[in-house]
């Protein structure tokens, strides 16, 4: 039971409180001074406690801006990544057009150099779903001009040809497949044979005979016997040879890179290539980056437009 | 939560668990000198002002309302610059008004709580800031909007922390 003091014992303690406090307030105004002792007392016990608190809130508080630092760092790592991410994308479709701009010189260059013989800019969509076959699919068809037999190439050297065309597409023996066969010659001894496929990324050249010297690193050249392909077009360099019976077995790594073909060109005739420079036009590929070949050009030929040892083998 | 009564008077007193009204109060005063130095803005807060009243309309007791105010207000005063009795004054009426004012009206209900908080900033400010224009010849302003927003903030958080406080209470 609590005892609730009486209404006049509390004003009167009131009353004291109040005039003990004016009274130290107005010792302290008088004598311009504070009240010291209290003062270093009431400090005394709370500092303690203020910097156990102080360290205390600093603990929460780096904790805090520690896990906030943290969550920040995480989401800017994800916001990087992303966009590192984004970046080799772009990175990679910018190599990409760069090597696509190299090729679409390169034939631009090669069509340059051969105004007299009709050229058909093509793009490989497809390539055979039989892996034994080396056949690829162009983005050009009847509709363009394209009809069967004729010499696909690339400045670098032969493709192959076409065996068999469609409205829209054709269809390109590759000349690394095993039916494939390509009249050539042996650069600078004018040695012929017939160049044809094996089945893997090597060509080989038959009917050669062992008297003729051979030697790794000899280019081959067509020789337009199979009325397919111009003369004196790249074929490939001979990487192998080896004695057989009756003639040598000659090894041959393809002058053009049949296993990454993306732009082609396709001789519309079989008219000898020989090196002019004037500007001219070619048919562009639908749909496809190859427009900028067929564009008139004024652009000077570069030296890496031409192509390899086409030129340069000539006799 | 209801003690016996007196003779005189039906009125419910509350007691506190052993310590805690030192504890509460030593906090505040703690809090009220430390806080503001990490978050300024809490210098608007009167904690030690809100225990005042929290325990004078507990204890309803006006003696030991305006002791324990006067007790806190001079150690708010000697934790600061100025004079002992500022801080001391002020309190001490506001223990006295809030013990009596909680044997007579219902001090439990949030709204109440709000309105009487919010009631006795704005009479501790008038207080302590005519005590300082008259005693010590330091005029300052005596409405100014900082004064409301401070009122009802320090109402806000009297309704908000009064029902903790509750748990303080010894149970009857």
């Amino acid at each position: 039971m609590l005892a609730v003091p009486g209404r006049h014992r509390s004003l009167t303690l009131l009353i004291v409180t109040l005039v003990a406090q004016l009274l130290m307030l107005a010792v302290q105004i008088k004598r311009e001074t504070h009240v010291r002792l209290i003062r270093v007392w009431t400090v005394d016990s709370i500092t303690p406690f203020e910097r156990v608190g102080t360290w205390m809130v600093r603990k929460v508080y780096g904790v805090f801006t520690g896990y906030i630092d943290l969550v920040h760092v995480r989401r800017d790592n994800l916001a990087l990544h992303d966009e590192l991410n984004q970046l080799r994308i772009r990175n990679t479709a910018l190599e990409g057009e760069a090597a696509e701009a190299q090729r679409l010189d390169a034939l631009l260059g090669f069509r340059t150099d051969h105004p007299e013989a009709p050229m058909l800019a093509a793009r490989v969509i497809a390539t055979s779903a039989d892996t034994a076959s080396h056949v690829v699919f162009l983005n050009r068809g009847a509709r363009d001009g394209i009809k069967n037999n004729m010499a696909v190439i690339t400045p670098d050297g032969i493709v192959g040809k076409v065996f068999e065309v469609y409205a829209s597409t054709a269809e390109v023996l590759l000349a690394t497949d095993k039916d494939s066969g390509v009249g050539a010659l042996l650069a600078g001894t004018r040695t012929q044979g017939v160049v044809g496929g094996t089945g893997d990324p090597s060509l080989t050249m038959k009917y050669v005979s062992n008297d003729e010297n051979v030697i790794p690193g000899q280019q081959i050249l067509t020789s337009g016997e199979d009325q397919i392909f111009p003369k004196d077009l790249p074929v490939g360099t001979v990487t192998q040879v080896k004695p057989g019976n009756p003639f040598k077995q000659i090894q041959l790594r393809p002058a053009a890179h049949l296993d990454r073909l993306d732009e082609v060109l396709v001789l519309l005739t079989r008219q000898e290539l020989t090196p002019k420079t004037p500007p001219v036009r070619v048919s562009p590929a639908p749909n496809s980056t190859a427009a900028p070949a067929a564009a008139p050009s004024t652009k000077p030929t570069t030296p890496t437009a031409k192509p390899n040892g086409a030129q340069q083998s000539h006799p | 939560m209801s003690a016996p009564l007196t003779n005189e008077q039906n009125i419910e007193v509350f007691q506190f668990r052993a310590g805690s009204i030192v504890g509460v109060t030593a906090l505040a005063l703690l809090l009220q000198a430390f806080l503001p130095v990490y978050f300024p803005r809490m210098r608007m807060l009167d904690l030690p002002l809100l225990i005042t009243i929290y325990f004078g309309f507990s204890r309803r007791n006006p003696s030991t309302g305006l002791l324990m105010g006067a007790t806190i207000g001079l150690i708010q005063d000697s934790l600061g610059r100025s004079p002992l009795g500022l801080f001391g004054i002020a309190k001490t009426l506001v223990g006295f008004l809030a013990s009596s004012l909680g044997s007579r009206i219902d001090v439990e209900n949030p709204i109440s709580r709000l309105g009487l908080a919010v009631g006795f900033y704005l009479f501790h400010q008038a207080v302590y800031i005519l005590t300082r224009r008259w005693l010590l010849g330091q005029p300052e302003p005596i409405l100014s909007t900082q004064l409301w927003i401070a009122a009802a903030v320090n109402g806000v958080l009297a309704v908000l922390i009064f029902p903790l406080l509750d748990h303080l209470r010894k149970p009857s």
